[in-house]
């Protein structure tokens, strides 16, 4: 583990993990990943979002599509819970809310694998600061 | 396989969907076959938070915006702007203020009135991984703080940027820090209350499980201002995830150096502890909180000393809220003057609200200070469910007041909602419609306050049961003019001479629905009616004998058989044995049975 020394190693570091985001985000080849987010704060979780979050873990594995899922807290969309973000490489990330095992089948077949937009998108409804 | 370019996205939102949005999706399809056009998909949305002027239409990939379609629209939509490429002018937005067109998304206003501060990493990264935060500039704020600041300047940038705490009281965060960090002591404390005792906040819950760093890193600043070594986290055990996310935070943050001995190659060293609360609602109040994690009961003492002065251990402790510390570090990193560039004259920045109750979007919101009820209940909130009309919301959760129709446009801040008798604290927000009875909702928050009164003083102990007894009588229909008159009284003798911030508030509910609401009252006492039919004692079942066909449907569910008559002959209700359970009510397939 790298310890942040000085306020150096620490702009150091964030310019290195900003760049391979970046790559990540930026990027528009095919090899790229998938990124999906899951809402899992405890209303989302109380919703289903854990068993949701397996669920697609399960069913990319089964299609053999490489995707990235990790957690995140609450998007504020309580309303629609389960709610999931995807973010296919070089375009807008895209929220989807009431998310259930039917979903998941359409939004990995329909959305991930051929870019068709399916229903169920919850607009973003605020702008969030970026500290600099 | 199809290939979509163009896409029309049609609000499928609680709102929309009551002014026809899926007449509107069904319309746009036809009309897309029609034209042949076979690059365009219709897409069904949730909520734009823009219910106001739903239903509304996005066109991508230009984001055209279109607002108040009919689906009559739906045609002239696909002809003039898919097939011939012009925007159909008549269903743009027009702004409000300059009485232009809008002509995309990305330029109606609206989209500014959510401006995350507090929450800009929640829903956005992911919380276990402190890499995701220093990327978006985590810590950063630390580092500029102890490596090229003075503590003195740092509190000049936090007091002039006029923060004010979210916990509640909206003391001034720089000036608190200030009396701190002026006691001269060997030990000092910062303390993160994450207590959130308001039933109806999840609000520092929610950052915590989305964005634990951000109150590591700005604990750390305030022990860095006020000159503690040490920070102590007291949060609710109810809330497993927070904890857990915190730890992890916590133990993230030492292995990276970010907390520990000589942070940043200095000689400043930080350490953060987890203190357990039972989930009190007084244990929220900052000398109850101290005394609790003290190992001693959770009772507020008088103040002063104040906790900045005498504090955890006898020794100065600065006592903040989850929220106010999450704005720290933006505050150091963008500075003062754009922090207080947003917000009204005196309440600076932004507030979350968790919006709950009858509107169509429950949800955790931010919105700048100075927003209007209006929009945050009817915009973002997306208006009242099934259409019903809004009678009240109560802000301050038990120890607020109710604000009205006539409060809609008040730019919500700390002085508004005072002076309108309510208050900001944490930022609960339910909303209530015409079916909401303003007694009885009086009468719920009582209960809770006379479960959570510590019993240290008279006042709250006895006085708040006094009140709860008298709302009881008055919803149960027993009660007088006179009772009125008793308990705007009492509320008045227990808000002055309560020892601790829980008693000193706990009328209001009682006090704010008198005042809003009074008519209600009378007629309670007056009449013995409950005119939104939500006090059980006061109503009263009937058969309509004009609608009942005499199905027996009604006879067979009533749990007390109080309903009699025979097959095809208009039913009756005996208002003797019926308990009002409203079963016979809801089965009724002929609307013919009602409540007065
Ligand atoms: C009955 C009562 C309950 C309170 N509950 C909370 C709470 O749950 N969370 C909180 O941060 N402040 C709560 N407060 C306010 C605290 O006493 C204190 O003012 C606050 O934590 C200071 O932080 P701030 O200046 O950042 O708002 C409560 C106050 C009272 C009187
Ligand atoms: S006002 Fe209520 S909660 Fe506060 S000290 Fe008195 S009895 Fe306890
Ligand atoms: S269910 Fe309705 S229609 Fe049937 S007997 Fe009862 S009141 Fe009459
Ligand atoms: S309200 Fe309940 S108890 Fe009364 S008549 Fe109807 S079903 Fe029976
Ligand atoms: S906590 Fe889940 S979206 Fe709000
Ligand atoms: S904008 Fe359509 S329901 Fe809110």
């Amino acid at each position: 583990m790298n310890k942040v020394k000085t306020l150096d190693d620490l702009k150091k570091m964030r310019e290195s993990l900003r760049a391979s985001l970046d790559l990540r985000e930026k990027s528009n080849t095919p090899d790229q990943l998938v990124q999906i987010k899951v809402s899992m704060a405890t209303c989302g979780i109380a919703a289903g979002a854990k068993e949701i979050m397996s669920y697609f873990i399960e069913v990319l594995n089964r299609e053999n599509i490489d995707a990235l899922v990790t957690q995140t807290g609450c998007m504020g969309y309580c309303y629609a819970e389960p709610t999931i973000e995807i973010k296919l490489p070089g375009k807008e990330p895209l929220v989807f809310g009431y998310v259930d095992k039917t979903k998941v089948e359409e939004i990995i077949n329909k959305y991930i694998r051929q870019g068709i937009l399916v229903d169920g998108i919850i607009p973003v409804t605020y702008t969030a600061v970026k500290p600099e | 396989m199809a290939q979509y370019t163009n896409y029309i996205l049609v609000c499928g939102g609680t709102g929309c969907r009551a002014s026809q949005s899926e007449q509107i999706i069904e319309n746009l399809k036809a009309a897309v076959d029609q034209y042949g056009l076979e690059d365009t998909q219709v897409i069904r949305t949730g909520c734009f938070g823009f219910c106001e002027k739903g239903p509304v239409v996005k066109m991508i990939p230009d984001n055209t915006f279109y607002v108040q379609v009919q689906p009559s629209d739906a045609d002239e939509i696909v002809r003039e702007h898919l097939v011939k490429g012009r925007k159909v002018e008549r269903l743009l937005y027009v702004n409000p203020e300059t009485h232009e067109l809008v002509p995309d998304s990305k330029h109606i206003g609206f989209y500014k009135k959510q401006l995350r501060i507090a929450l800009r990493n929640c829903g956005f990264i992911n919380p276990e991984n402190i890499d995701e935060y220093i990327a978006r500039d985590g810590y950063v704020a630390l580092g500029k703080a102890l490596v090229e600041m003075t503590p003195e300047e740092v509190i000049k940038e936090i007091m002039d940027s006029g923060l004010r705490g979210r916990g509640g009281g909206g003391f001034p965060t720089g000036l608190k820090w200030q009396i701190t960090r002026k006691v001269q002591a060997p030990q000092k404390y910062v303390v993160c209350n994450a207590d959130e005792g308001d039933p109806g906040a999840f609000m520092d819950r929610s950052i915590l499980e989305g964005d634990p760093h951000s109150i590591v890193e700005a604990m750390a600043i305030n022990g860095y201002c006020t000159g503690a070594s040490k920070g102590l986290v007291y949060i609710r055990a109810e809330y497993p995830l927070a904890v857990e996310r915190l730890k992890i935070a916590i133990r993230q943050a030492k292995e990276y150096g970010l907390l520990g001995e000589n942070i940043f190659g200095t000689d400043f060293s930080f350490d953060i502890e987890i203190r357990y609360g039972a989930g009190a609602f007084v244990c929220g109040e900052e000398t109850a909180l101290i005394h609790s994690m003290e190992g001693l009961r959770g009772e507020a003492t008088v103040k002063p000393p104040f906790p900045s002065e005498h504090g955890y251990k006898g020794c100065p402790t600065n006592v903040n809220n989850v929220e106010t510390y999450a704005n720290i570090p933006v505050i150091l990193l963008r500075g003062a003057k754009w922090f207080s560039s947003i917000g009204t004259e005196k309440s600076k920045g932004t507030k979350v609200f968790a919006l709950a109750g009858k509107v169509n979007n429950v949800g955790l919101i931010e919105v700048p200070m100075g927003t209007t009820l209006r929009e945050v209940i009817f915009g973002i909130g997306g208006g009242i469910k099934d259409g019903k009309k809004f009678k009240a919301v109560q802000t301050g959760g038990p120890s607020g007041g109710c604000l009205t129709e006539k409060h809609l446009d008040l730019p919500i801040d700390y002085d508004n909602l005072l002076s309108a008798g309510s208050m900001m604290g944490s930022g609960g927000m339910i909303v209530m419609d015409e079916d909401d009875c303003m007694v009885a909702m009086a009468k719920f928050y009582l209960d809770f306050t006379v479960e959570e009164s510590c019993g240290k003083c008279a006042p709250c102990r006895i006085g708040n049961k006094r009140l709860h007894e008298i709302l009881q009588k008055i919803t149960s229909g027993n009660g007088t003019e006179d009772d009125l008159t008793r308990l705007r009284n009492l509320a008045t003798v227990i808000k002055d001479t309560a020892l601790c911030g829980l008693g000193q508030t706990s009328p209001n509910p009682v006090l704010s629905t008198m005042d809003n609401f009074y008519d209600e009252y009378l007629a309670h006492v007056r009449e013995h009616r409950c005119p939104s039919h939500q006090c059980r004692e006061l109503t009263q079942y009937f058969i309509n004998p004009e609608k009942c066909k005499g199905c027996t449907l009604c006879a067979r569910v009533c749990p007390v058989h109080a309903i009699t008559g025979d097959r095809k002959i208009p039913h009756i209700i005996d208002p003797q044995s019926c308990i009002r359970c409203g079963t016979c009510m809801e089965k009724c397939k002929f609307g013919a049975i009602y409540v007065h």
